[in-house]
């Protein structure tokens, strides 16, 4: 049994005009881990995060994301699997601008097939969980940048994915909020999620437990904070199963 | 960790409806202004058709209050050779007034050859186009005249040379009272006006006749009562029974000879074949509704165009390309129902207002509201499938790159 939710090998990806943005990566990521992924503006980390997100395809090498291999999934099959499994936080929120907080959270159990009484339910308990239970019924365009990142995560999180892909999540943010954002992603990663921050800010990649760093399409170094060697699954998280994680208060009712 | 099989994502019924509403939520002036030519046309569509259908209403309602069991029993071309036209027998009236299922019946004899003048020193060549009749005085009941002024003729004035105009002849000889010293020159002299009639729809011939009591005509004018035609009330219920006997017992020697026909049946497709105007109005209707399906399409391409990011997010939230395009799909086919609602009430509202000023009864016929109803849709889906299409066909990278 292995406990990598996310095994990309040999991946390239080059676009139309020569472009080539991953040229060859090799990269495992365990159940549980909180790890960066870091570089300069144009090294191909974008790229990564949205093969490892399933929502664009690697021209060579194969992904498995929770243990599918994606090249033999369809459209249908992708998109279940990004429903279910995979949360993203990006950069710009991507609030819907007419919906309240509550509708965007429940947004991210949309496409689940889960009733809309449920999804609401859910999202009030996502909301709380990121600290803005008392913000429910105010439109994105009526709150601050903190707190419509916070938004975004609980719509991430809402669906209980086994991994979360967070892009430059601080990156629209002032140094203290961005601080706080982090501390929902380690509180987040606590509970047994797998989360992974694309960022081109060191001090946010220190916070991290671990670190990826990518240059010119190619990983430069992958470390450890603790100094392990990234190889060795021996994290204590790895019993954990991650589809019973608890970290969300669980309301009353099943 | 194993693999098991993935469950692919899903879109309720219910939360298609909730999708394809947020972007009219959020635009909304954008959505009303979109629908404002759809509207329209089916407004002018919806209201044409009510408003015709109004008018016809409103004359089978005038032909109800007249009675549809008006029969006119004619003398038709004789099929012994030479004999030309054919007469009716003097024996029609009463015989018709017999015949089973007959309410009422009354004979029109038009007298050849006269002309009726304001006075004798006017040339007969002018005769105005107007004829002289014998009548009996049931005609008048008959045929439901109303009069414009004075009375039909009676038993009294039938005897005597006593006239009533129909509509057309008085107008022609410029008479529109009756009273002492208004009087008609008629072949060799003067007759006096009892009556003027208003023009009779069931039998508008008669509005060009002088009409002679038939007692009176018979010793002054030659008539000897072959009617030239049979006004005939039947029993509603039995209009069709009496008119294929009627034949036998206005002429029996010649029943074949005998012509029946039922004026209002005449006037029914009259009003059916009205319908000229209408379909130029129709057409008119639809040009703004093609006009109005061309806006719904071009805001529909800059919306896909604008919310890039949302239909990237919503591919990493799980929608398949196929949910993207069934969310603008709905999107668009919501802006044509809305502009079929509005265009539907409109439409409604304007023929009720111009039938309560014409007076008319309100007909709106149910297929023209779910007809217009129907088109609105059909073009909201037709202006939002390419679109739904190159919004499916988004990658979702670039849409999430471009915000």
């Amino acid at each position: 049994m292995s406990a990598a939710v996310v095994e990309l090998s040999g991946v390239r990806r080059s676009y139309p005009g020569g472009v080539e943005a991953l040229r060859g990566v090799d990269l495992t990521i365990a159940a549980g881990e909180l790890a960066a992924i870091v570089g300069p503006s144009g090294s191909g980390k974008s790229t990564l995060l949205y093969i490892v997100g399933t929502l664009e395809r690697p021209s060579d090498g194969t992904v498995a994301i929770a243990g599918h291999e994606t090249s033999t999934l369809g459209d249908a099959q992708l998109a279940g699997l990004r429903a279910r499994t995979i949360g993203f936080v990006f950069q710009q929120f991507f609030l819907l601008p007419g919906s309240t907080a509550l509708e965007n959270v429940a947004n991210g159990l949309l496409y689940t097939g889960v009733p809309v009484e449920e999804r609401k339910r859910r999202a009030r308990e996502a909301l709380g969980a990121v600290g803005l239970g008392h913000r429910l019924e105010h439109r994105a365009t009526q709150l601050s940048g903190g707190e419509s990142q916070r938004v975004a995560i609980a719509r991430a999180i809402v669906g209980r994915p086994a991994i979360v892909l967070a892009d430059e999540p601080t990156g629209n943010l002032d140094t203290k909020t961005g601080g706080e954002i982090v501390g929902v992603l380690r509180d987040l990663n606590a509970s047994g999620t797998t989360v992974i921050v694309i960022t081109h800010d060191r001090a946010v990649a220190d916070a991290l437990d671990r670190q990826i760093a990518i240059r010119d399409g190619l990983v430069e170094s992958d470390e450890r904070k603790d100094g392990r060697s990234p190889s060795v699954h021996g994290r204590p998280e790895e019993g954990v199963n991650h589809q019973t994680r608890g970290w969300m208060p669980r309301g009353g009712n099943p | 960790m194993s693999a098991a099989a993935i469950r692919p994502s899903s879109l309720q019924p219910r939360d298609v409806l909730r999708v394809g509403l947020v972007g009219l939520k959020t635009r909304r002036l954008r959505a009303v202004l979109s629908v404002l030519g759809v509207a329209l046309g089916i407004a002018s569509m919806v209201a044409v058709m009510g408003i015709s259908s109004s008018s016809r209403a409103d004359l089978l309602a005038a032909l109800d209050k007249l009675g549809t069991n008006l029969l006119v029993v004619q003398p038709g071309q004789s099929f012994t050779p030479g004999a030309g036209t054919s007469t009716l027998p003097n024996t029609a009236n009463a015989m018709v007034n017999h015949a089973d299922g007959v309410l009422s019946a009354s004979t029109l004899e038009n007298i050849d050859g006269l002309t009726v003048r304001r006075s004798d020193h006017i040339d007969k060549a002018i005769t105005n186009a107007l004829n002289v009749g014998a009548v009996r005085p049931t005609l008048g009941q008959t045929v439901g005249a109303t009069l414009q002024d004075g009375a039909f003729l009676n038993r009294a004035t039938a005897q005597y040379p006593a006239v009533v105009l129909g509509a057309t002849a008085a107008a022609r000889l410029g008479i529109d009272r009756v009273g002492e010293g208004v009087q008609v020159w008629i072949k060799d002299r003067w007759y006096t006006v009892v009556g003027i009639l208003k023009p009779v729809t069931l039998a508008p011939e008669l509005d060009s006749y002088a009409l002679v009591g038939l007692d009176y005509a018979e010793q002054a004018l030659g008539a000897d009562d072959s009617p030239s035609s049979v006004y005939v009330r039947a029993d509603t219920d039995r209009v069709n029974e009496v008119s294929s006997i009627l034949g036998a017992s206005a002429n029996p020697e010649h029943p074949e000879e005998v012509e029946v026909s039922r004026p209002s049946d005449a006037l029914e497709a009259r009003a059916k074949a009205k319908t000229a105007f209408t379909s130029l109005f129709l057409g008119l209707g639809a040009v703004a509704l093609f006009v109005g399906g061309v806006g719904i399409a071009n805001v529909m391409v800059i919306s896909v165009l604008e919310r890039r990011s949302e239909i990237g997010l919503r591919r990493a939230l799980g929608a398949t390309r196929r949910h993207i395009a069934v969310q603008f799909l709905t999107e668009s086919v919501m802006l044509g129902a809305m502009g079929g609602a509005a265009g539907a009430t409109i439409g409604v509202l304007v023929t009720a207002g111009y039938d309560a000023n014409r007076g008319w009864p309100v007909s709106m016929p149910a297929y023209a509201v779910g007809g217009g109803l129907a088109c609105a849709v059909v073009i909201g889906a037709l202006a939002g499938a390419y679109p739904a299409l190159r919004g499916a066909r988004v990658a979702p990278t670039t849409a999430l790159r471009t915000a």
